[in-house]
Order: C-alpha cells, then structure tokens, then sequence
C-alpha cells in the first residue's frame, strides 16, 4: 500500500517537475524577445467589418510570421511584434476612445482608423501623445501641414481616379460617365473627386445625384435611374465590397452593357458569389497579389493569411503594407522607437525594398504633389480587372 | 411605371414576409424582438451553407434552413424569453434580452461565417424585358412568387389549423387561452420557432438574389418594426399592408427622388411619423392593443 502511495506520489512529482520545467522554458523563450506593441483602431464589427478585419488580419498574419521566423531585429534589439486592436465599431468616439487607450499602453504606432471622420476624430489625441497613425482616409487636412502625425495607408481615389479614367478614355474610348456613392462621408468625398477628374479629363457626367443607404440590400431600384442615362462608364464611387457585387448584379441585369469601375479595393471570392459571370470586366484597384506582380513573398503572406484565418480577403494585397512601413522605418532609424519626431524625420529620405512585389519596386514615403510632404505610403497603384473568378492586372501606376 | 410597380410589389412580397415573423411573436409574446433581422441572416447563411457550399438542391437547402431556425427560436423562447418573461412583468425586461440577443447573434455570425459578403449561384438564369418597359430577372419573379405562396400557406395555416387556432387564441387573451386549456408555454414556444422560421425563410430566399452579410441584421430589424408599425403591431394583416405599402413607397421614393440623392427613407420616415401622429395603432391595430 505504501509503496503504491510512494509511486503515486512519485509520479505526481515528477509531473509537477515537468510542467514548472516546460513553463520556465515557455518564460525563457517568451523573455528572449522584446515586445515592440503596434497599435490597430478600425471598425472590426458591425456592417462595416469587412473594411478593418481584412486590415487587422493583415497585421496578424504578418506578425505572426515576423516572430516565428525570430522577430525583428531594431537597433540591435530583437522584438517580437504585438499587434493590440480596439474596434471603434466605425464611431468616431469609439475611435478616440481607442487612440487614448493605444496612448496609455505606450503605443506609439497605429495603424487604422479606416474611415474619414474617425481618422479626423484622433488627430488630435495623436498629436497630443506622440502617436503616427496610417489611416485608410482620404481628407487632404490630415497629411497637409499643419498635420503631420497621419500617413495615408493607401492610394486616395483623387490619385487613382484619374489614372483610371484616363485609361479607360484612351484605351476603351469612354466618352460618357455616371457616378453612385452611398450616402457616407467617405464614398460622397470620394464621388466628388471622381466628378471633378472625369470633368477635368473632358468626360461628360451624365449622373451624380444618385445615392443610396450603406444598409441597402436591393439595388435594383436604386440603379434603375442611372442606367437610363446610358453612360459608357459606370463608376461605384467609395463601394464596400458587400455592396459591389449587387450593384453590378442588378445594372447588368437591367441591360446596362458598358464599363463598371470602383476606386476601393475589392475581393475575388465575393465578387464572384455575389455577381458571378455578370462581374468580368470589373475595373477595381488592387494591392499586389496578382501573379503577374506578386513576388514569393507576397505569395507566402497569402498563404499564411489562409491558413491563420481559413480564407484570404484580396483587401488585404493593399492592407498588408502598412506595419512593413512601420517596422522597416524604425529599423533604419531605430531612435524613432521612442520618438515619432525622429520617424517623421526618416520619413523624408527612407527606403527599402519592396517585399510583395517582383522586380526592384521600393518602400518609400509620398504624397508630395497631393500633401505637399511625404504623408503616405507608396502602395503600388495597381488597377485590376476582374474576370473569371480572379483579378488580372490592368495597368500598374506610381503614385508621387 | 411598369418597373416602378414591379420592383414595388417585389419588394413588399419580401418585406411582408419578413414582418410576419415579427407582427406574430409580439401579438403571442408582447416581445418586441429586435434580434429578428438577425435571424434573417442566419436564415441566409444556412442556405449559403447548404446550397452555395455543399452544393445540395436550393429546396433542401431552404427546408433546412426552416427547420434549423425554427430550432433556434424554439431554443431562444425556452432558454432566454421564457425564464426572464416568469420572473420580470417589466417589458423592457424582454427589451433589453432581445437586443443582447441581437448583439450576441452578430458576434456568432461573425465568428461562424466571416466579415465577407456572401452570395450563391443563381436559381434561375435569365432576364424577363418588356420592351425595356419592364425588366425583371426571372429569379426575382420566382422569389417573389415564392414569397407570396409562404405569407398564403402561413395564413391559411394560423385560420385552420389546431396549431394556428391556439395561437390566436394565444394572441387574442393569454390568460383566457390558459383557461380553455391552451398549453401557454408550448404555444409560445411554437409561435417563436415559427416567427423565427420566417426570418430564416426570407433570409433563405433573398440570398439567391442580394446575397448575406452579417451587417443585414441591424436594418432588416429597422425596416421590419416600420411595416409592424404602419401595418398595426401584432395583425397579420397589418403586416402584410404595411409590408406592401413599405416596398411600393421606396420603389416610388427612389425613381421620383433620385435627382435630389438619397431623401426616399427621408420622406418615408417623416410621413411615417405624421401617420403614426394621427394613427398611433396603425392601418389595422386597435387602439387598446
């Protein structure tokens, strides 16, 4: 019986070694790395999840790998990447609220929010707190001076408008132009700069007036006006990738046999479900993920993405550059850890090579001719055309 | 004009549907449940699952999906309703219990099936074009046709059988439905399970045509208390009105005003509240309830 007892016991102790051996291991691989925190603040619920989600899930997926693959090295100093999110559930004072607490963490670089009026909310908490933020926003106050703490994470539509229409004027011969914008800060901005840049192009705007709720769900009644203006190109001024499809859907359902175009991102999967065949031709903006520009590492990141999440969003070809900025720019200045005003300065003269895309594309900041400083992030402006189920790349453009 | 009146009937055919659900749990439960929209995604989803994914026939897939939401009411009455209905006589007891609902249905939705639009091939292909008077997918007049089929099996159901007499009976006086007999709690139970099964019905039939995602829930609850409201809470027959009235207003509202923007839900709401000003009970509501 004793000895039972002594075995068993035996036993449970050599248990108890093990676990606290295992767990001082885990303590010891996990006090290896410093933690370099970087902040996310975007809407991650509610109908406009889509947007934030693709974009957090992008830094996820990509830190993931960073720490997997050891970390990233700073000034000597290994960190594993930390990305903490807030959803601001596209509030502007969830927004605030959200800043404030990435301020209480010590977090000095966020990434988000995702729409104009709660990047324009945070500024001032940003400032107020040594915070450089890269919002999916498109107000030219937040990059032009005396802003200076916001980087635009994306190509803003008045870059990529006329870079479209232009194209499509040339190449497909498009004379006439009808614009649709839900009834938002955002996609209303984002149609008043395609209007003046069609104008200024010589297009003739044949419709403008016409919006429609975020909350819409049948768009056939809504588009029925438009299409009887006959346009050449159709153009879905600020459209969530929810909506793109049934847009489509229902204009070439009522006859409409011209082009359709977007300035936003888009994604494959939905388009295809939502519109099917009635999609081919679907002129959007696009990242780097197409195979035609996609290097290993952007093919790598996808399949990552995939496997962490169960599917890829195509938002994220675009979303996944901002924490590369982030990190690469404290590399080459690893004083900007603690200091944005250092980041800002290294923001004039930094460059790296760009991972995601093949041949000697850069890392580098922009947005001199739009903001007159470096404000943004030079995302490849690539146009994708969306046909059989996937995007091929139209044309690819710089953005300066 | 043609397309102004197709759209408008399509549209109230849908509307109507998804408000009887609505209109016959409050009439049974005096619950106003705001997590109902949601139960229209669900119902979306389902299909999306069965039919989009797994490939199966858009009738199995749309059967299952009433039998899984009529599962899922009949869960939410006994589990959530029942419990709090027992120990609180406050309304917004059931109140506030339907929008936790909502919220946590959405943050299930989001975990299960994704931030992403959803849609699935079409049932029907093909476009019906008078002329360019009247356009009008053939998927739509079949949904359309099978939504008025279910609001005329979900009538003749409630006026003749043993199920739909309890309910009304349910509806008219609980607590005189008790003394005849009336299973109070089964009924209600069942009376969930069924408002629930049309959510997910409609949810099920317009993913074929506008897709599903898990933002739908928050507006489709919105549109539905407007159509209860118009129609009169707790009549059938006020659901259906005010669900046919709501489609033909935006139908019209958004040919006529489509020069000054986005005003149709603008003038709806304001006209609903002159409406209500004057009729607060409603098209066919009585005024004590």
């Amino acid at each position: 019986m004793i000895t039972k007892r002594s075995a068993r016991l035996r036993h449970v102790l050599v248990g108890l070694v093990g676990a606290v051996a295992i767990a001082a291991g885990s303590v010891a691989a996990q006090a290896a790395n410093k933690e370099l925190k970087i902040g996310f603040v975007g809407v991650t619920s509610g109908p406009a999840a889509a947007w934030g989600i693709s974009n957090v899930r992008s830094m996820q997926a990509r830190a993931a790998w960073i720490n997997e693959t050891g970390g990233v090295k700073i000034g000597g100093t290994t960190y594993d990447v930390n990305i903490v999110t807030f959803d601001d559930q596209k509030d502007p004072k969830r927004a605030i609220a959200g800043m404030e607490k990435m301020a209480q963490e010590g977090i000095h670089y966020v990434v988000g929010p995702n729409v104009d009026d709660g990047a324009a909310a945070v500024r001032p908490v940003a400032e107020r707190n040594g915070i450089i933020y890269f919002p999916y926003a498109f107000p030219k106050a937040l990059y032009t001076k005396p802003a200076s703490n916001a980087v635009l994470g994306m190509v803003a539509n008045y870059q990529s408008g006329p870079a479209i229409y232009t194209y499509l004027k040339d190449k497909k011969g498009v004379k006439t132009v009808a614009f649709i914008a839900a009834n938002e800060s955002d996609p209303l901005s984002q149609r008043d700069g395609g209007v003046a840049a069609a104008k200024a192009l010589g297009l003739k705007v044949v419709s403008d007036s016409v919006t429609y709720q975020v909350d819409t769900t049948d768009f056939t009644p809504v588009i029925t006006p438009v299409i009887k203006t006959r346009p050449d190109l159709l153009v879905l001024s600020g459209v969530a990738p929810a909506n793109a499809p049934q847009i489509i859907r229902s204009a070439r359902e009522l006859g409409f046999q011209g082009l359709i175009s977007t300035e936003t991102a888009q994604d494959a999967t939905v388009l295809r479900e939502g519109a099917g065949s009635l999609a081919d031709g679907f002129i959007s903006v696009g990242g780097a993920s197409t195979p035609e520009i996609a290097s290993d590492a952007m093919k790598e990141f996808v399949a990552r993405y995939t496997k962490m999440f169960g599917e890829y969003n195509d938002e994220s070809n675009t979303k996944v550059y901002a924490l590369e900025y982030i990190l690469e720019t404290l590399k080459a200045n690893p004083a900007a850890m603690n200091d944005v005003e250092a980041f800002k300065t290294t923001m004039d003269t930094f460059s790296a090579p760009n991972p995601y895309m093949k041949g000697d594309a850069v890392l580098k900041y922009v947005g001199t001719s739009s903001f007159g400083q470096r404000r943004q992030v030079a995302v490849p402006l690539v146009v994708n055309e969306y046909r059989d189920g996937k995007f091929e790349t139209l044309f690819v453009a710089e953005v300066d | 004009m043609e397309q102004i009146i197709a759209n408008g009937l399509y549209l109230g055919a849908q509307y109507a549907l998804i408000a009887l659900g609505l209109t016959l749990i409050f009439a049974l439960m005096n619950v106003l449940n705001f997590a109902h929209g949601q139960l229209y995604v669900i119902g979306g989803f389902v299909t999306y699952t069965i039919y989009g994914q797994l490939g199966l026939p858009y009738v199995v897939a749309l059967a299952a999906t009433a039998i899984s939401l009529a599962l899922l009411g009949g869960i939410i009455e006994k589990f959530l309703f029942r419990p709090v209905i027992r120990r609180s006589s406050r309304e917004e007891s059931t109140m506030l219990l339907a929008a936790g609902i909502a919220f946590l249905l959405d943050a299930i939705i989001l975990l299960v099936f994704g931030e992403k639009q959803r849609g699935v091939p079409k049932i029907l292909n093909g476009v019906l074009n008078l002329d360019f008077r009247l356009i009008m997918p053939y998927d739509r007049i079949l949904i359309c046709g099978l939504a008025i089929f279910f609001i005329t099996a979900f009538i003749l159901y409630m006026q003749y059988s043993k199920t739909g007499r309890a309910l009304r009976a349910l509806a008219q006086d609980r607590t005189a439905a008790y003394l005849m007999g009336v299973d109070v709690e089964r009924y209600s139970m069942i009376g969930f399970a069924l408002g629930a099964m049309l959510a997910g019905i409609v949810g099920g039939l317009l993913v074929t045509i506008t897709g599903v995602n898990l933002g739908m829930g928050g507006p489709t609850s919105i549109k539905a208390f407007m159509m209860v409201m118009i129609g009169g809470a707790g009549v059938i027959s006020g659901a259906i009105a005010g669900g046919l009235i709501l489609g033909m207003m935006e139908s019209v509202g958004l040919s006529v005003f489509s020069e000054y923007g986005d005003v149709t839900y603008l003038v709806i709401f304001a006209t609903l509240m002159v409406f209500l000003a004057i009729r607060p009970q409603g098209l066919m509501g009585k005024p004590w309830g």
